[in-house]
């Protein structure tokens, strides 16, 4: 019973930490659908590049972990808006399609650079000594690093949610998601809003990239391999919501834990039926307004 | 070169529709030494015309059609090595059946979503496709794939031999055959009713089509197409790996019907050509710029030459005319 | 006369807005009728409710007698029900015989043979002509459609619901966003109509409204203010208020 009870714990905390980390790095994908229309496959390359960006600060410049973790955010954060400026806004009358092509292009592109950069290997991470080791909590020891990273995620969503409910700006995304002729009518300016947003959601999936090179690796197929994970949070949390993907993330990674820990052998396809039994029943996803 | 289509067009062939054949049997006597490369490149044509029907015709866009091919692959292959079954034809068969299953099956959730949601669908479908066949070892060899894939004579008179002869004329009568059926398709009026769901599905329910039937429907006709080219693909290379299924694969199948032009019925012809051609020169001598090379032309032709190399020949056969119109007038 | 259209108590609401509420509307047999109302009035959503593009929160709608209030939009139009859109609806990148051989196919049921092609069922292309004929755009029949000017696009949306023969055609601001001399060419082309269709048009041109219908509703707030012939509307204090005092602005 002790057993049992401890691996509930077990698969709760550590479906929690996936959870969390599939939440950082899709709500940005959710909000730039809701948000512009505009459909992003090649999102998981900015969690890719966060990803790098973290382990070769640490391995290779020696930098410390809380600013390669910023460094993680801001360079991808930065790097989008030049790419969004460049390129994504001109495809934003586009056609799905011709949305789909070009950010697949974006991951054929990015694969082909992070292959030459740091070859086919698993990246490892080499966390600073204060986050190795365990944490004790009511009797039982969990992994530092993974308490930091609900620690830390948690804040962050917290520090998102507060900025799109209570700022200016978040204002102005709820306005332009909600109707953007309007939200342009009255003065927005859409242009830099969307580049703003582009922005934060980016260097979120930059973030979340980073903080997860622990739990999801970091090699040049992720933005082939995790790219379903993301579509299944946004789909099934519903476009442009925020608390949507959130329930969706947790449910995905408890869920995913859960099947892998138990059931090792069908682990991976229960979260495809689940999914798809879940989207027969909702169409629009759980938050998601009907079309 | 546009392939006008609908109750305007007139549906007899023109003589412009013979090259792609006539070109395929002058490469047959011209480059003996390429068949097997040429009888992958069939495989793929016919592969692209599967996508080109539901993505360029009914506007389906799918992530994960690599599933069809790759599970038609696989079917052949287990066929052949877990159960002997070495006849072609029942190999075809076989391999269809089980694409077309997959198809209706998933067909009929995926066709009731839309937009990233039905994106998100076909990538799982396929995802689903790649982890069975990377778990389930003692069916599909895993990771290692099914190796000495038998084909028995076709009729007993035509043996598959190590030139690919054999294998390239196969390929071809089977691809002429998809082309015939997909033509008749296109051109009738359910192909007219694709196009029209294509451009405005909401127009099409309201004058009363049975919308989302046709589209189960050409999907799971698309899924049979693409299981008989990736049932081709293990006949042509005698072997079957876990490179035929999942996103890469759906991905580069992509790139070639865009690279050809979507939508245009030879598209799907030149595309494939112009893909392993290069492939085959560049892959070799600079493998690590190809995956960079395919993506970047992908971002240039969705932003610069939306209709492909035959969209890029329509410009300038038009600009040429335009010429010569404004000289005499 | 007889009821080919009928609502009774329809209410559609989303969460706490209400956008029709409790609407008793009857259309009669080769009527000529109008839905006036202002902007936000719920006039589209009534439509959309007619056709079964909404489903309502309540309330039941006939066609011809018969209850269609749980029938797809595709069995109402079988049943003859067409449509057109507020803003064109139409097959962008197809010719404009297109755009009316894919729904003549479809009442002929012919819609989806994929044997012979297309062109050679003369009869549905035959029609398909014939009713761009009589509204007067024969010659565009092989043009891209959006090729044409706006007036002519919106009569194209207009010969799409007649190739379905419908015995009520549900006109959505037919001359919407055209220019008074081609909304000449739209009203004359409604004028010549069959008299055996019954025609629900929904407009804001005052003008035609006031020469094509014999017979107007207005609706306010998702509400049936008033119905009658169109010198009683005009003649109606509360109607003045609401809606032509707007429109004289």
């Amino acid at each position: 019973m002790e057993a049992f009870l401890s691996s509930l714990v077990s698969v709760a905390f550590h479906g929690v930490a996936f959870g969390m980390i599939l939440y950082v790095i899709s709500v940005g994908l959710s909000v730039t659908m809701g948000l512009m229309g505009f459909t992003n496959l090649a999102h998981g390359v900015f969690a890719m590049a966060g990803g790098y960006i973290l382990v070769s600060s640490l391995a290779r410049f020696q930098i410390p972990f809380p600013l390669a973790l910023f460094l993680s955010f801001a360079l991808v954060a930065l790097a989008s808006v030049v790419l969004e400026r460049l390129l994504y806004s001109r495809l934003y009358g586009a056609s799905e399609l011709e949305q789909v092509l070009f950010t697949i292009g974006l991951i054929f592109m990015s694969v082909a650079v992070a292959r030459l950069i740091y070859g086919t290997l698993q990246q490892p991470v080499l966390l600073p000594d204060y986050l190795k080791g365990q944490f004790s909590l009511l009797g039982r020891d969990f992994p530092a690093y993974r308490v930091f990273l609900i620690a830390f995620s948690g804040a962050m969503i917290a520090a998102l949610w507060f900025g799109v409910e209570r700022t200016i700006w978040g204002a102005m995304v709820r306005a332009a998601v909600d109707n953007r002729a309007m939200a342009q009518s009255i003065g927005i300016n859409t242009k830099r809003l969307f580049t703003i947003t582009f922005a934060i959601g980016s260097g979120l999936a930059g973030l979340g990239g980073a903080l997860g090179a622990d739990i999801v690796a970091i090699q040049p197929t992720y933005p082939f391999e995790q790219l379903v994970y993301f579509l299944i949070v946004v789909s099934v949390g519903g476009l442009g919501s925020l608390r949507g993907p959130f329930v969706a993330a947790l449910l995905i990674g408890i869920t995913d834990t859960a099947c892998k820990y138990w059931l090792p052998e069908v682990g991976a396809f229960f979260i495809y039926a689940a999914t798809i039994g879940l989207l027969l029943w909702r169409p629009a996803g759980l938050f998601g307004r009907r079309a | 070169m546009k392939h006008p289509v609908g109750y305007n067009a007139d549906a007899r062939l023109r003589w412009t529709e013979w090259l792609p054949w006539v070109l395929a049997i002058v490469v047959f006597f011209a480059l003996p030494d390429y068949l097997s490369m040429g009888a992958r490149v069939l495989t793929y044509i016919l592969f692209a015309l599967s996508l080109d029907l539901i993505l360029g015709y009914a506007g389906i866009i799918t992530l994960g059609h690599a599933a069809f091919f790759g599970l038609g692959a696989y079917v052949t292959g287990m066929l052949s090595v877990k159960l002997g079954v070495t006849d072609p034809f029942l190999q075809l068969l076989a391999s269809a059946v089980a694409a077309g299953v997959l198809g209706l099956v998933t067909g009929a959730v995926i066709m009731r979503t839309h937009g990233l949601t039905q994106l998100m669908l076909t990538l799982a479908v396929a995802a689903v496709c790649l982890e069975i066949a990377n778990k389930a070892t003692h069916l599909t060899g895993g990771a290692d794939g099914l190796a000495g894939v038998v084909v028995a004579p076709i009729f007993g008179m035509f043996k598959f031999d190590l030139y690919g002869k054999t294998a390239y004329w196969w390929c071809l009568v089977i691809l002429f055959a998809g082309w015939w059926l997909v033509r008749r398709m296109i051109h009738s009026p359910f192909g007219a009713s694709l196009t029209g769901i294509r451009e405005n599905r909401l127009r099409m329910e309201a004058i009363g089509a049975p919308v989302y039937a046709r589209l189960v429907l050409v999907y799971t006709i698309s899924a049979v197409m693409a299981g008989v080219a990736g049932a081709l693909l293990t006949q042509t290379n005698q072997v079957v790996g876990l490179n035929v299924l999942g996103f890469e694969p759906s991905g580069e199948l992509m790139v070639m019907l865009i690279l050809g032009g979507v939508g245009r019925l030879y598209g799907a012809f030149v595309g494939p050509r112009v893909f392993w051609v290069a492939q085959d020169y560049l892959a070799k001598q600079f493998p690590e710029y190809w995956f960079f090379g395919i993506g970047l032309l992908l971002v240039i032709v969705v932003l610069f030459a939306r209709g492909g190399v035959l969209g890029i020949c329509d410009g300038l056969l038009a600009k040429f005319r335009s010429m010569r119109g404004g000289g005499t007038a | 006369m007889s009821a080919v259209l009928q609502t009774v108590k329809l209410c559609k609401s989303f969460g706490a807005l209400t956008v029709a509420a409790d609407i008793d509307f009857t259309l009669e047999a080769g009527a000529r009728h109008a839905l006036i109302g202002p902007n936000g009035a719920g006039k589209t959503t009534f439509v959309n409710l007619l056709t079964g593009r909404l489903a309502p929160s309540s309330g039941s709608v006939a066609l011809g007698g018969e209850d269609v209030t749980q029938l797809a939009q595709a069995q109402r139009v079988k049943r003859g029900l067409g449509r057109t859109f507020q803003i064109n609806t139409l097959f962008g990148s197809m010719s404009v015989l297109d755009n009316v051989a894919l729904g003549v196919a479809e009442r002929r049921g012919t819609a989806g043979k994929w044997w012979r092609p297309a062109n050679s069922y003369a009869e549905v292309r035959d029609e398909a002509l014939e009713l761009l004929a009589s509204l007067g755009i024969a010659d565009e029949a092989p043009r891209r459609v959006l090729d044409l000017p706006y007036g002519k696009q919106r009569l194209v949306e207009i010969a799409i619901a007649l190739g379905l023969r419908p015995k009520v055609l549900l006109l959505d601001e037919p001359a919407a966003g055209v220019p008074k001399v081609e909304s000449e060419r739209i009203l004359e082309a409604l004028a010549q109509l069959p008299k055996d269709i019954a025609i629900l048009i929904i407009e804001h041109d005052m003008d035609l409204v006031f020469r094509f219908a014999e017979r107007i509703t207005v609706l306010v707030q998702g509400e049936v203010l008033c119905h009658g012939a169109p010198d009683e509307i005009a003649r109606d204090a509360r109607v003045r208020e609401v809606y032509l005092g707007e429109s004289h602005d």
